[in-house]
């Protein structure tokens, strides 16, 4: 404070300090001196800091404290009290005994026809792909024991990681070994902490746990609306152009579905391409449910929208529905591809697929190859016919969502009864039952934000279902809605 | 003599950890090098790199996370992914692979190279392609085919997959089970099933990933402890309980401890007994991964719960995989009615994902079937369930002998044995294929940075011939290498394990085989609900007196 009066060019002695002090007037000698005594006082007061606080000995609990609070303490229940949901347990209950294909034996003796499963292409229960299969098992046995890094890769996994670049025309793939770990490894293995991941706010729930594994910061854009994606994209274009620094290194992405399952709607590749290059964001797009049942020979969404594959950066897909067998693959360059031998969980750390699961998943692409896309057509012209039919003759009863070639549909009772819910909807799947139809409805977990606000029947598309059977299930479809509607 | 807590941790020589300091740094310098000098077009620049198309984007990954990559992986990366073209059992032919530009790419010549196989996960030998578990899986395959393509919520449920389940519960003991396809999404996508914000989750530090990954997806505060320490799980325990949460200091719904039976890097056993009456004296709940230890721990093989001789109704949640000791694939979790019951209703694998492939459950089955005496020759699982254990011991008493250090717990089937330095990982790992035997070599990031290790994998379908075999490869190799570290003498309990001692056993084991379902047919008996903590040791002195006999009666004989 003293100092504060001083020139700086002024040296001072000793004895001026000592002179200074007599001159100063009186009330400025307290002030100094209540001033000392207030940083003495402060010096003197306890940390702020929370944790040397918790460790101080006034606030540290004795042991008798400590164990009067842990007898207090009571946890919930591991398993909560929430009444169970019978209807979706019954479906474990439920046993196929016949192959779960276009039509499936039950044990209680009925065979129905299935329009409940990703069968697309009907290739459960193919004779070649069996055989195959067969083969295999009795080469390798069942289980590859072990992952892929400690003598999990037998030469069929190389060979179908072949195949699959190769039929995408892309440099490399990389074979998981369940549909839904794909996508959920795939996106935490580029997008870290600080990045930002633009998704579509219809995702299905694999891909809604890759973003959250990735710790990014998540904007959902409204579904299919790249007029809204664009309007995100711009915000956080003028965001970066004020803060270069950092988005020199926020990685972006968009993460969409070729075709949605939630939905059954088609994703505007091609616009988001143009979005993807114009903001410099990168395209991730799984494509379970598109693999084999769009495009002119079945190659999936990049195909059916005329996009060069090499303008999608990944391509993830599960081969549990059209291939018929088990597991996923991600397709890209070797540069973005790659890097997941060593970063993607699922594929580092999970046992590689069975190798007889392999062989089928070849075969089967084979016959894809080798159809040329005349299962394909013949699946979208049924999904088609079956789509018009429906609007045709049940406009009045259900609602139907999706794209008319989609092979999966939404089903829903608005329009007969104007109530929809999901005890109702169950009940007309039962009833199909009785009718000789499998049908489901759509199931989702709580947590699950891609999910309609409305329960709905998903319908699935097999390629060789016949006009009678469809005709079979609008009958019933008609017939039982005409019924809740005379209630 | 009580085996329960034999394990082994020999710490590293402070010579063998200043090399293995200076390895890493060399392998760094020069990494730094070569880095400059392909940056500078000295030297041939061979990696992936970004596509033409989205060169002004946001690099997809750090740099530096490909430095380890490329220059450190990569010049051992032959020592991994190595392909094989035969089922994976005690011997297996590897597919040759060539690199004619350092690791960067491979070529395959169209050779085969035969090797023993210590590298593969199968326990009980049932990697087989004949026999009774493949002849179900091909039986179900022409039933049922590959696929389902449903989940098991909506339309994907089998009779093989009830059947399977209830198999597994009847096994495990516990009221019920619940199958998943994929043994990493048995635990990646369930345990958000069970707990949420608001809880706590107590993780063993050496956990699996899935097990990481899982944890991390439930939203909960991820508290670590030493591995195996019990003390500092209490204190962690008891730290979350007191103090609760942070920030709002409200008390945590629940706390889950997550364990795994056998850790699959350490070859160590959790202290089952102890966290059990942790969990009960502080109402916490308890997650037990047997992944690496059902089928392959305990008399009866029904894992560590087993071995401890405890109550499986003691562990909340059972969790085990069909990958390593059954020869199929999946996982599954068992525990009260209740539990499976909201697994069933909130399991993503349950709603989401495609149910398990009938050619794998029908194995899978078949392998329980068998170990519970009721299908196969008779005997054959109790067979199996000895001949691992005898491996085990034999193989690990001659390990030590060797002088090699080796890590872990006396009866388990993964054996790490220590190589420390970056150098000897490749070395190891090829000297020993050259000689005629697969095994494993892991560095970091997946075990501490000096603690680099080859791991071998026991199994059933191993003879005492290829055990010796093997052990003499070894042998050559740590010589050649100066693996020997162990500056200790070998631990008391190898004394008597030796091939004689291993024969009687085998021998003992074959005239004890009784026709079905006398032998391991029935349920296990229950045990008291108090755990015992210790392992039948009345059983096992029972069996030392008839291996006396037995080698009494062998000494005569010869």
């Amino acid at each position: 404070m003293l100092i504060f009066v001083a020139d700086a060019d002024v040296s001072w002695e000793f004895s001026d300090l000592i002179e200074a002090i007599y001159s100063a007037p009186t009330y400025h000698l307290v002030f100094e001196g209540c001033l000392i005594l207030f940083i003495v006082g402060l010096l003197f007061q306890h940390s702020f800091l929370p944790s040397k606080r918790r460790g101080g000995s006034g606030d540290r609990l004795s042991k008798a404290e400590e164990d009067q609070l842990i007898a207090e303490w009571q946890p919930e229940p591991l398993v909560s009290g929430d009444p169970a949901d019978e209807a979706l347990l019954a479906s474990y209950q439920r046993c196929a005994t016949s192959q779960v294909g276009r039509s499936v034996t039950y044990s209680d003796g009925r065979t129905l026809v299935n329009f409940a499963t990703g069968n697309f292409l009907d290739f459960i229960g193919e004779a070649r792909i069996r055989d195959r299969a067969l083969a295999s098992l009795r080469h390798y046995g069942v289980g590859s024991c072990g992952p892929r890094g400690f003598y999990g890769t037998m030469d069929v996994h190389l060979h179908l990681e072949e195949q699959l670049a190769k039929f995408y025309g892309c440099e490399e793939a990389v074979l998981y070994s369940y549909g839904f770990s794909t996508i959920a490894s795939a996106i935490p293995s580029y997008a870290k902490r600080h990045d930002i991941i633009f998704a579509d706010e219809r995702c299905c729930f694999a891909i809604q746990q890759g973003l959250e594994a990735s710790r990014s910061k998540i904007i959902r854009f409204r579904h299919n609306d790249t007029a809204h994606l664009e309007e995100l994209l711009q915000r956080q274009a003028e965001h970066d152009r004020r803060n270069p620094k950092k988005a020199r290194v926020t990685r972006k992405f968009i993460v969409v579905e070729g075709l949605y399952v939630n939905c059954g709607d088609i994703c505007p590749l091609g616009e988001l391409v143009k979005l993807k290059y114009k903001y410099k964001v990168r395209l991730f797009v799984e494509e379970s449910a598109s693999l084999g049942t769009l495009g002119a020979t079945g190659r999936g969404i990049c195909e059916e929208a005329g996009v060069s594959v090499q303008d999608v950066d990944l391509i993830a897909a599960g081969i549990e529905n059209a291939l018929a067998t088990q597991g996923g693959f991600v397709v890209g360059t070797k540069y973005v591809v790659d890097h997941q031998r060593l970063s993607g969980l699922g594929y580092c750390f999970s046992a590689s697929l069975p190798p007889m699961l392999a062989a089928a998943a070849s075969e089967a692409l084979t016959m894809v190859d080798e159809m040329r896309g005349e299962r394909t057509a013949r699946l979208k012209s049924v999904s088609d016919r079956l789509h018009q039919r429906l609007l045709a003759e049940l406009d009045n009863l259900w609602s139907v969502e999706g794209a008319p070639m989609s092979p999966i549909k939404h089903l829903r009772l608005h329009r007969c009864t104007g109530e929809n819910s999901l005890p109702a909807l169950e009940a007309a799947c039962a009833a199909a039952a009785d009718a000789g139809l499998l049908l489901t409805v759509a199931r989702y977990v709580a947590q699950d934000l891609g999910q309609p606000a409305q329960p709905s029947i998903r319908l699935s598309v097999n390629c060789n279902h016949s006009d009678s059977e469809i005709g079979s299930l609008l009958d019933f479809l008609k017939s039982y809605a005409t019924g809740l509607a005379k209630k | 003599m009580s085996v329960k807590h034999e394990e082994q941790f020999e710490p590293t020589p402070y010579v063998v950890a200043i090399i293995t300091y200076i390895g890493y740094v060399m392998l760094a310098v020069f990494g730094h090098m070569r880095d400059f000098l392909r940056n500078h077009g000295f030297e041939k620049n061979l990696i992936a790199t970004e596509p033409a198309r989205t060169k002004d984007f946001v690099p997809l990954y750090q740099n530096f996370e490909s430095f380890y990559t490329r220059n450190l992986y990569r010049r051992i990366r032959d020592c991994w992914n190595r392909p094989i073209r035969t089922c994976p059992g005690a011997e297996f032919e590897l597919i040759d692979r060539k690199s004619p530009d350092h690791g960067w790419s491979f070529e395959y010549p169209g050779t085969h190279t035969r090797a023993i196989n210590f590298g593969s996960y199968n326990y009980l030998g049932f990697a087989e392609t004949d026999g009774p578990c493949a002849d179900a899986a091909a039986a179900a395959t022409e039933t049922f085919g590959c696929g389902v393509g449903s989940p098991r919520a909506e339309a994907g449920n089998l009779d093989l997959h009830t059947r399977l389940e209830a198999t597994v519960a009847e096994f495990v003991g516990a009221e019920d089970a619940i199958i998943f396809p994929m043994g990493f999404a048995t635990n990646a996508l369930n345990m958000p099933a069970l707990i949420g914000k608001g809880c706590c989750v107590l993780s063993d530090e050496l956990n699996h990933s899935s097990l990481v990954l899982g944890a991390r997806l439930t939203g909960a505060k991820i508290k670590v402890f030493r591995h195996n320490d019990i003390a500092d799980v209490e204190a962690k325990l008891r730290d979350a309980i007191v103090y609760g949460q942070d920030r709002t200091r409200r008390p945590f719904k629940k706390i889950l401890i997550v364990v795994e039976g056998v850790y699959s890097m350490e070859g160590s056993v959790t202290r089952l007994p102890e966290l059990i009456a942790l969990k009960k004296k502080y109402k916490a709940y308890l997650y037990l991964d047997e992944a690496h230890s059902i089928g392959a721990m305990g008399p009866h093989g029904r894992g560590v719960v087993d071995y401890f001789g405890c109550d499986p109704r003691d562990v909340d949640v059972l969790m085990g995989t069909f990958t390593k000791s059954f020869g199929g694939a999946g996982g599954y979790i068992a525990g009260s009615q209740h539990l499976v019951a909201l697994l069933r209703q909130r399991s993503h694998s349950g709603l989401y994902g495609a149910s398990l492939p009938a050619p794998v459950a029908a194995q899978v089955v078949t392998a329980f079937q068998m170990l519970m005496g009721r299908a196969g020759p008779p005997g054959e699982g109790a067979r199996r369930l000895k001949q691992l254990e005898v491996n085990t011991q034999y193989f690990r008493a001659s390990l030590h002998r060797l002088g090699v250090i080796v890590y872990g717990h006396r009866t388990s089937p993964v054996v790490p044995v220590m190589i420390f330095m970056p150098g000897k990982i490749a070395a190891f790992g090829r000297e020993t294929l050259k000689r005629g035997l697969g095994t494993v070599v892991v560095g970091y990031p997946a075990t501490p940075i000096i603690e680099s290790r080859a791991r071998f994998c026991l199994s059933a379908a191993h003879s005492l011939d290829i055990i010796d075999r093997s052990v003499q490869i070894i042998d050559e190799v740590t010589s050649l290498l100066l693996m020997k570290y162990s500056r200790r003498p070998p631990p008391a309990w190898t004394a008597g394990i030796t091939r004689e001692w291993a024969e009687a056993q085998l021998k003992l084991v074959d005239q004890q085989r009784r026709p079905h379902g006398a032998a391991n047919g029935g349920p296990v008996p229950r045990r008291p609900v108090e755990c015992r903590g210790d392992p039948p040791d009345k059983v096992a002195d029972e069996n030392d007196a008839a291996v006396k006999d037995n080698l009494a009666a062998v000494a005569a004989a010869s």
